[in-house]
C-alpha cells in the first residue's frame, strides 16, 4: 500500500516534493479527489494530498479577485462570492455525479487544473481565462510563482494558461489568484422547441451573431430534454434549444424581445414554437447543462466530451450515429461542445469518435470510462509528432524527472 | 540599456549569412544595405536604435521554416518583427542578429461568420480584421491605441490590450488558434475554430511570449457582433481620490463598463490645448466611462454611473447625446500621447499595473518622484483595470535627461510591484523593463520561465536580449541537484 502525504503548508509541500525527487519516487496529486477518474489512471509511488493546504487567503470584491489555497473547496468559494453578489464567471461544472462520485465535493484548484468551463464559456471564457496567477512547487522541488493579482499583467510568460488544463502534471499548486465578476441581476432563457440538431445549430449561430449578448446556447435532443426537471423543457415532447440572457433587468427584457423577434419566424418555419424561462427555472436548466446531468447515460456508459467548430456539431454527431445509432448527445457552446454517451466497449470507440472530428478539426476527451479502458486508449486527443514532442519538452521544463501524476495525460 | 555584446564570429560571417538568406528568399526579400535597413533600426521605443545584421522579408511559410532552421543549424540569432509598433522594444534589432520582417504576410485568409472567427496572416493589422468583418456587423474586440498600424501577429506576441479590455479581455481571451514555426523549422498548429486547445495550453503560452518562443505564421481570432449602442460619460472631480473612489464604486455596484479611463490634471490640460475636446480645466481628475449594449441597458447604467459620480463629488457630469459627441469626449483621451508630444521634445510611456485601491497613493508618490528626478510626469490610464500609462517628459538629446528618465521610469515600476501590481500591463517587457524583472520575480521564477524557453529555443537564438535580465544556458538550467541524505519532513502527516 502506498503512502499518502498530506503537507499542511507551502514549505511542507516543497519538502515533500524534494523528498520524492531525492528518493526517485513519483506522486499522484489530489485535492478533493473528485476528478481522480478523469484522465488516464496515474501509476505513482505515493499520494500527495493537497486538501490540508486550504482556505481563502484574500478576497477583495472591489478588485474582482480571490486568492485561495489549493485544497479550498469549491462550495466554500462559491458561497463566499455569493455573499457579495459575485461569481466565477467561467461557471465551473460539478462533474462529481457524472464521474460516479458525489456532488459539491470538488476544489476550485481542481477545476482550474482541468480547465473546466460551463455554458458561459461562450461569452466569459474558461478557467484558463480567469487564473490571474499562482504559486506552486515544480518538479525540482522549488517554490515558484507566475502572474499576479491584477487584471492586466503581461510580465513574463503566461504560465497560468499552462497550469490551467495541465491536470497536475507540471507542478503542485500552492495558491491561486482567480478573477471574479459581478453576478447578473436577472437571467432569462428563450426556449426553441422541436428543432432538429442541424436546425438548432443554425438557430444558435444566428443568436450568437446577433447583438443580444447570449451567454449560453445549448441544444437538448428530445430524449435529453425529457430528463430535465424543468417542466417546460421536459413536457415539450421534443427537442429544446436554450438561449440564455443575463444582466440588468431592463437590458435582459429588451434583448429577450429582440432575440424572440429574430428567432420566432425561424422556428415557426420548422414547425416549432418558442417559450421563455424566468430566473429560477433558468438557473435549474443551466445547472443541468453545466453539470451534464441530462445525458441519461447508464452508469456503465462511456462519456466523451468533444470540442469542435460550432457549425460542425450536428455533422460530427451524425457521423458517429451512422455507426452507433444508440449514441446520446447534448450540444453546448452553440454546438462547439458536445457531450456524448456511448455503450461500453473495450476501445471506447475512440477511433470512430476522432475520425468524426478529422474533417473539421477539434478534439475529443474520454471523460468517463472504467480505469482499464482509460489505461488502454488515448483519453486525450493524440497530437501530431512535432506538437507532441514540444509538449513533452514543456513537461520536462517543469518536471524533469516526471515526479507528478505520471501517465495522467498519456 | 545594455544589449549583449556582439559576436565577432557572426559579424565576420555576414556575407555568408546574407548569401544563405538569398538562397531562401530571392530578390528584394533580403536587405543588407544600410539605407535599406534604416527603417528597421527601431520600433516604437525610439529612444533606442540599432541596425540589424541583415533584414529578411519572407512571404511563404516554408521560407520562414527554412530561415529558422538555418539559424538553429548555424547558431545565428534572429529577431521577429511585425509592424514595429512595440513600446517596450520587443522588436528592436540586435546588431549580430537577422531581422525577420513578417509584413508580407498580410492576407485575410478566411472569414467564417457561422463560427464567428477570422483566419488571417500575422501581418494583417488589428484594425484590418475589423475592416474585413464590419460589413456584417462584426468586429475584433482588442483595440490597442496603435490598432491602425500594429499587426495581429505582434498583438499575439505581446498579448495586446486596449481601452476595452476591462469588458472584452486581452488578445489571449480573443484568440482561437495559431500556426507557428519553431527554431528547428517544425511547423505546429495550436487550436483552430474550436474553443480551448487540446493538451497543454501552448496557445496561451505563445500569447505574450514576446517573440521568444516561435514565429507566428497564421492567426485565428474570435469576432464579435458589434454592440448596438455605445455612450460615454465625462466625469470631472476636484480631487484624484474622488475619481478613484468613483471607479471603485462603479465596479462594486456590479457594473463592468466597456472602458473606464482616467486622466490627471496635466493630461487634461495638454489634451484640451491640443484638440479642444471641451474638457473642464478646473478638475484634478477626469474620468471617461463608456457603456455599450442595447440602448435601454446603456441608458440605465449611464444614469447609475452618473449618480455614483455625483455622490462622490463630481463637478462635471456630461453624457454623450450622439455618436458625434461620444467621439468628441474620446478625442482628448485618444490624442493624449501626441498632445504631450507638443509640450515636450520626447516622452517615455510606461505601463505598470496596480490594484485599483492603490491608485491614489501611486499617483501621489509618482509626483514626489517627479520632483526628485526633476522631470515632469503626465498620467493617462485604464482605471478600470488599474493599468497605468505615466508619460515622462524629457529631451532625448540630453544624455543626462535620458538617464534620469530611465531611472524615474524604473522607480515608478518598482512602486507598481511594491503595491501588489506588475511591471507591465499590456506593452510587454522587451528591453525596456528587462532589467527590472528581478523586482517582480525571484531567480527561481525566472529560471523556470527560461527553462520553458529552452523547450522551444534550446540555443536562445530567438529575439535575444529581451525579457530576461541574464540568460542562462539551457544545459546549465537543466541540471538537477538532488539533495542527498535525511528525509527533510519528519512531521508531515502520512496515511
Amino acid at each position: 500500500m502506498t503512502t499518502t502525504l498530506k503537507p499542511r503548508d507551502r514549505d511542507e509541500l516543497r519538502d515533500t516534493v524534494a523528498w520524492a525527487l531525492n528518493d526517485g519516487k513519483t506522486l499522484e496529486i489530489v485535492g478533493a479527489a473528485s476528478k481522480r477518474a478523469l484522465g488516464r489512471p496515474v501509476v505513482a509511488d505515493h499520494g500527495l494530498d493537497l486538501s490540508g493546504i486550504a482556505g481563502v487567503v484574500e478576497y477583495q470584491p472591489e478588485e474582482l479577485v480571490i486568492t485561495v489555497r489549493a485544497g479550498t473547496p469549491m462550495r466554500e468559494v462559491e458561497a463566499l462570492l455569493a455573499q457579495r453578489n459575485q461569481m466565477l464567471a467561467f461557471e465551473p461544472p460539478d462533474l462529481g455525479p457524472l464521474l460516479g462520485g458525489v456532488a459539491e465535493a470538488s476544489t476550485l484548484a481542481g477545476a482550474v487544473l482541468c480547465n473546466l468551463a460551463g455554458p458561459r464559456r461562450l461569452s466569459a471564457g474558461a478557467a484558463r481565462d480567469h487564473l490571474l496567477g499562482f504559486s506552486a512547487v515544480n518538479g525540482r522541488g522549488e517554490i515558484f510563482k507566475s502572474g499576479g493579482k491584477v487584471m492586466k499583467n503581461v510580465t513574463g510568460y503566461d504560465l497560468s494558461k499552462l497550469m490551467a488544463g495541465s491536470f497536475g502534471t507540471l507542478a503542485a499548486l500552492d495558491e491561486i489568484n482567480v478573477k471574479v465578476l459581478p453576478a447578473p441581476d436577472k437571467t432569462r432563457t428563450l426556449l426553441l422547441f422541436g428543432l432538429a440538431d442541424a436546425d438548432a445549430i443554425a438557430a444558435m449561430a444566428l443568436a450568437m451573431g446577433s447583438p443580444h449578448e447570449v451567454s449560453g446556447a445549448a441544444h437538448l435532443p428530445a430524449d435529453a430534454a425529457r430528463r430535465s426537471a424543468v417542466g417546460y423543457v421536459a413536457k415539450a415532447g421534443g427537442s429544446a434549444t436554450a438561449l440564455r440572457l443575463e444582466g440588468v433587468g431592463p437590458s435582459v427584457e429588451a434583448r429577450l424581445t429582440g432575440l424572440r423577434d429574430l428567432l420566432t419566424p425561424v422556428v415557426a418555419a420548422k414547425g416549432g414554437a418558442v417559450e421563455e424561462l424566468h430566473t429560477m427555472n433558468s438557473r435549474a436548466l443551466w445547472r443541468e447543462l453545466r453539470d451534464v446531468t441530462l445525458l441519461g447515460a447508464a452508469s456503465d456508459a462511456l462519456v466523451w466530451r468533444l470540442s469542435c467548430p460550432p457549425s460542425e456539431g450536428a455533422a460530427v454527431v451524425a457521423r458517429i450515429r451512422a455507426v452507433r445509432p444508440d449514441v446520446g448527445a447534448i450540444y453546448d457552446w452553440a454546438g462547439g461542445q458536445i457531450w456524448l454517451s456511448l455503450p461500453p466497449t473495450a476501445d471506447a470507440d475512440h477511433a470512430l469518435v476522432r475520425a468524426a472530428l478529422a474533417a473539421c478539426g477539434g478534439h475529443a476527451t474520454l471523460i468517463r470510462a472504467p480505469g482499464a479502458v482509460r489505461a488502454a486508449v488515448p483519453v486525450f486527443q493524440p497530437q501530431a509528432p512535432a506538437l507532441a514532442a514540444l509538449a513533452w519538452r514543456v513537461k520536462e521544463s517543469f518536471d524533469p524527472r516526471g515526479v507528478f501524476n505520471p501517465g495522467r495525460m498519456g | 540599456m545594455q544589449m549583449p555584446p556582439l559576436d565577432p564570429g557572426i559579424l565576420a560571417r555576414r556575407a555568408a549569412i546574407v548569401a544563405a538568406l538569398r538562397a531562401i528568399v530571392p530578390g528584394e526579400g533580403v536587405i543588407d544595405d544600410v539605407e535599406g535597413m534604416r527603417p528597421y533600426e527601431c520600433d516604437a521605443l525610439s529612444a533606442y536604435r540599432q541596425l540589424p545584421l541583415v533584414v529578411v522579408l519572407p512571404e511563404r511559410i516554408d521560407q520562414v521554416a527554412r530561415i529558422l532552421r538555418y539559424c538553429q543549424d548555424e547558431g545565428v540569432k534572429i529577431v521577429p518583427r511585425g509592424a514595429g509598433t512595440s513600446l517596450s522594444g520587443g522588436s528592436m534589432p540586435v546588431g549580430d542578429a537577422i531581422l525577420l520582417g513578417m509584413a508580407k504576410f498580410n492576407r485575410v485568409l478566411e472569414i467564417d461568420f457561422a463560427n464567428r472567427c477570422a483566419r488571417v496572416q500575422p501581418g494583417v493589422t488589428n484594425l484590418g480584421i475589423t475592416r474585413a468583418v464590419e460589413h456584417a456587423g462584426f468586429y475584433y474586440a482588442p483595440d490597442p491605441s496603435s490598432q491602425i498600424a500594429c499587426s495581429i501577429g505582434g498583438n499575439v506576441a505581446e498579448n495586446s490590450g486596449g481601452v476595452h479590455s476591462l469588458k472584452y479581455g486581452l488578445t489571449t481571451n480573443n484568440l482561437l488558434g495559431i500556426e507557428l514555426v519553431l527554431m528547428n523549422g517544425e511547423i505546429v498548429r495550436l487550436g483552430g475554430k474550436h474553443l480551448d486547445t487540446d493538451g497543454y495550453d501552448l496557445l496561451g503560452v505563445m500569447t505574450g511570449s514576446e517573440g521568444l518562443l516561435g514565429v507566428i505564421t497564421e492567426v485565428t481570432v474570435r469576432i464579435l457582433p458589434k454592440p448596438s449602442t455605445a455612450r460615454a460619460v465625462l466625469l470631472g472631480f476636484p480631487t484624484e481620490s474622488g475619481g478613484a473612489d468613483c471607479v471603485a464604486a462603479i465596479i462594486a455596484a456590479g457594473i463592468i463598463p466597456a472602458g473606464m479611463e482616467m486622466m490627471d490634471k496635466d493630461a487634461v490640460h495638454c489634451a484640451e490645448a491640443y484638440v479642444h475636446a471641451g474638457y473642464p480645466l478646473d478638475v484634478e481628475a477626469l474620468l471617461i466611462v463608456e457603456l455599450d449594449g442595447p440602448p435601454v441597458e446603456v441608458d440605465h447604467l449611464i444614469e447609475r454611473v452618473a449618480g455614483l459620480a455625483r455622490e462622490r463629488g463630481a463637478t462635471t457630469v456630461r453624457v454623450s447625446a450622439s455618436e458625434d459627441e461620444r467621439m468628441r469626449l474620446w478625442a482628448g483621451r485618444k490624442s493624449a500621447f501626441p498632445a504631450v508630444g507638443q509640450i515636450s521634445p520626447d516622452y517615455m510611456c510606461l505601463d505598470g499595473s496596480v490594484p485599483r485601491s492603490r491608485l491614489v497613493e501611486v499617483l501621489s508618490r509618482m509626483r514626489e518622484m517627479s520632483k526628485q528626478h526633476g522631470l515632469r510626469v503626465v498620467n493617462v490610464f485604464h482605471a478600470g483595470d488599474g493599468n497605468l500609462h505615466p508619460l515622462i517628459l524629457f529631451d532625448a538629446n540630453d544624455p543626462d535627461q535620458l538617464r534620469r528618465c530611465e531611472e524615474f521610469g524604473a522607480d515608478i515600476l518598482r512602486l507598481c510591484v511594491e503595491v501588489g501590481g506588475a511591471l507591465t500591463g499590456e506593452h510587454g517587457v522587451g528591453i525596456e523593463k528587462r532589467d527590472l524583472m528581478g523586482v517582480q520575480f525571484t531567480d527561481i521564477d525566472l529560471d523556470q520561465q527560461m527553462r520553458l524557453k529552452c523547450a522551444f529555443d534550446p540555443d536562445h537564438l530567438l529575439n535575444p536580449g529581451k525579457v530576461f535580465p541574464k540568460l542562462r544556458r539551457c544545459a546549465e538550467l537543466g541540471q538537477l541537484v538532488v539533495r542527498q541524505g535525511a528525509i527533510p519532513f519528519p512531521d508531515i502527516p502520512r496515511f
